[in-house]
């Protein structure tokens, strides 16, 4: 049942830097689709982080709440039961993107900058983020490293905001949940390939750079294929390995299945063999 | 090569690295993602305590903590650590980020620095670059060493070095370019089969710039390791054994004119100059309509059609 089958969790460094991302060592995971969908990794870290009895704050702009919970539920985890117990919390940026405008201006809301003409900064953002994920004294219920997910980093461009105040977001973040918390971030962003789009690339540059592990998947450049979905390339950049002689970068092809994606060798598809 | 060769390429080498540090001023250090630079400039940095210089880093992009790991209490004790990672934009309010923003980081710290040499890191200058305006930065950097000049006296100028890392992909040519032209050396890292090599392209003062490229890597206690890596075409070595060739012999044609050529050539008028007897030549009507006159001989397979004269013009 698990995500990462086959030859992928046989190696070594990759079950190292997996115990990593669950103990929460303050990693920041940037998850990059390039002419493919790579929402499958975000519900992959969704149900993970869950199952891993992490305290969550999931920055959703994409997708409903009720779609990630049905995908959830495929994956073994239900997001209503994780978010009544206070395990799970979700900002649901469809819904509360109309919130904003119906309610007085003086209290603060999360994407307060959607109703700001020239908002500078997503401090709003953050100091939701940081409230979320507070450590709590009351001991009723003792979560694991706290974690931030954000699907994904590109709408708050295609919003109106500029590629700095994104990254600014993110470096507070870090400061926050990796460095002062101990715990872990992912995030996705969005490669549109297109050279011309210097915001986009800005932060997806400048995050790669933040970044301890870079996820990417990519579409298969020959085209749709019905047996293989795309290909995934993971990029490590832990500063725990200095510039030696390393494995650095792997690449695999993926199957997405109904409940699990599979992983194997470039040009290794069961369907071939 | 004889296993003495061998070796005085490998000190070569280690020097080639070494007069990075020697040499002061601005010193570029360009990683990619693929190929991080923060280890080498950390290597660098150890390099530089060691030597007994102070050294003071200004903290953008790590923390504090994981910037140190890794550097032993002796290098760790000379690092000075301005931390402009846990609030740079002032958001927490909570009186503990540094004054003055991140210009106004970059100017205390050259305040705090001590005349004799000084080694300054800027972990990154693209966090810096992104956020504040190219101009202003370019202008703290120059501004850092005549500070730093003004206070031990001439001699200091050479005394302090900048250590600049700059992340390649998130920035356009123009602050490039600037950063470039401000800098003494710059290193630019790349690599290929997971060995890391970084070229190296000096700029010393009356010299020609010189470009060498090492194979290098850094050790988990950060010392530096430099490889001999294949032979490099970017190397300019001047081969002693080949003899200068002139290029100006064998040539085809005249490089130079004798006094009765140039003005044979100068008195020549070429076909598309204008003047006054070409323009008389021309307003002049001619002799009539009779002498000239346009003769077509259609070809054997043209297809000529009175109604439509114009037709193979395809308009």
């Amino acid at each position: 049942r698990s995500f990462w089958k086959g030859s992928l969790a046989s190696a070594s460094s990759v079950s190292t830097t997996w115990t990593e991302l669950r103990e929460g060592l303050g990693k920041l995971t940037l998850l990059c689709d390039a002419n493919t969908d790579g929402s499958f990794l975000v519900h992959h870290f969704l149900s993970f982080y869950l199952k891993a009895n992490c305290k969550v704050c999931f920055v959703a702009l994409i997708q409903s709440f009720s779609h990630y919970n049905i995908v959830g539920q495929k994956l073994g985890v239900s997001l209503t039961v994780a978010r009544e117990c206070g395990q799970l919390v979700f900002l649901e940026g469809l819904k509360s993107s109309v919130d904003v405008f119906f309610r007085a201006q003086a209290e603060p809301h999360p994407l307060q900058f959607l109703r700001e003409a020239n908002a500078e900064n997503l401090q709003p953002l953050y100091e939701f983020v940081r409230e979320a994920l507070k450590p709590v004294d009351d001991g009723e219920a003792a979560w694991r490293c706290p974690v931030l997910l954000v699907d994904d980093l590109s709408v708050l461009l295609s919003l109106g905001m500029g590629a700095v105040a994104v990254l600014d977001f993110i470096h507070y973040c870090r400061a926050t949940v990796c460095w002062e918390r101990k715990g872990n971030i992912v995030a996705l962003v969005h490669d549109s390939g297109d050279t011309e789009d210097e915001e986009n690339n800005i932060l997806l540059n400048g995050l790669s750079h933040q970044s301890h592990l870079i996820l990417r998947a990519e579409g298969l450049a020959t085209g749709f294929c019905r047996d293989v979905h795309g290909q995934l390339r993971i990029l490590w950049r832990t500063p725990s390995q200095p510039t030696t002689q390393r494995d650095q970068s792997l690449t695999y092809q993926y199957k997405i299945q109904d409940k699990s994606v599979s992983f194997f060798a470039k040009g290794m598809s069961p369907a071939v063999l | 090569v004889t296993p003495s060769e061998g070796a005085r390429g490998g000190t070569g080498r280690q020097l080639e690295m070494e007069s990075v540090l020697a040499l002061r001023g601005l010193v570029l250090l360009r990683d990619s993602v693929e190929w991080e630079g923060r280890s080498l400039l950390k290597a660098l940095i150890k390099k530089a305590a060691l030597g007994g210089e102070q050294v003071h880093i200004l903290g953008c992009e790590v923390s504090e903590e994981e910037f140190r790991a890794g550097f032993d209490s002796s290098v760790n004790s000379r690092l000075v650590y301005y931390d402009l990672f846990r609030d740079p934009l002032n958001w927490a309010q909570t009186g503990e980020a540094l004054p003055g923003g991140p210009l106004g980081a970059l100017q205390a710290m050259c305040e705090r620095t001590d005349p004799g040499p000084v080694t300054v890191a800027l972990d990154s200058l693209s966090w810096l670059l992104l956020r504040l305006p190219c101009a202003a930065l370019c202008q703290a950097l120059c501004a850092m060493s005549r500070r730093h000049a003004c206070r031990g006296g001439s001699l200091a100028a050479e005394q302090l070095c900048v250590l600049g890392l700059l992340h390649r992909e998130l920035h356009g040519p123009g602050p490039m370019g600037a950063l470039s032209s401000l800098a003494q050396t710059e290193v630019t890292l790349s690599g290929t089969a997971g060995q890391a090599s970084a070229h190296i392209l000096c700029r010393r003062p009356r010299q020609r710039p010189t470009l060498e490229t090492l194979w290098f890597s850094v050790l988990p206690d950060l010392s530096l390791d430099l490889q001999g890596g294949p032979p490099l075409e970017s190397q300019p070595h001047p081969d002693p054994h080949t003899p200068q060739v002139d290029p100006a012999s064998h040539l085809t044609f005249n490089l130079h004119l004798s006094k009765r050529e140039r003005e044979a050539k100068d008195s020549l008028t070429l076909p598309f100059q204008f003047s006054s007897e070409k323009q008389q030549a021309l307003l002049r009507p001619g002799p009539g309509p009779a002498t000239s006159r346009i003769f077509y001989e259609p070809d054997t397979f043209d297809d000529l059609d009175p109604e439509d004269p114009d037709g193979d013009l395809d308009v």
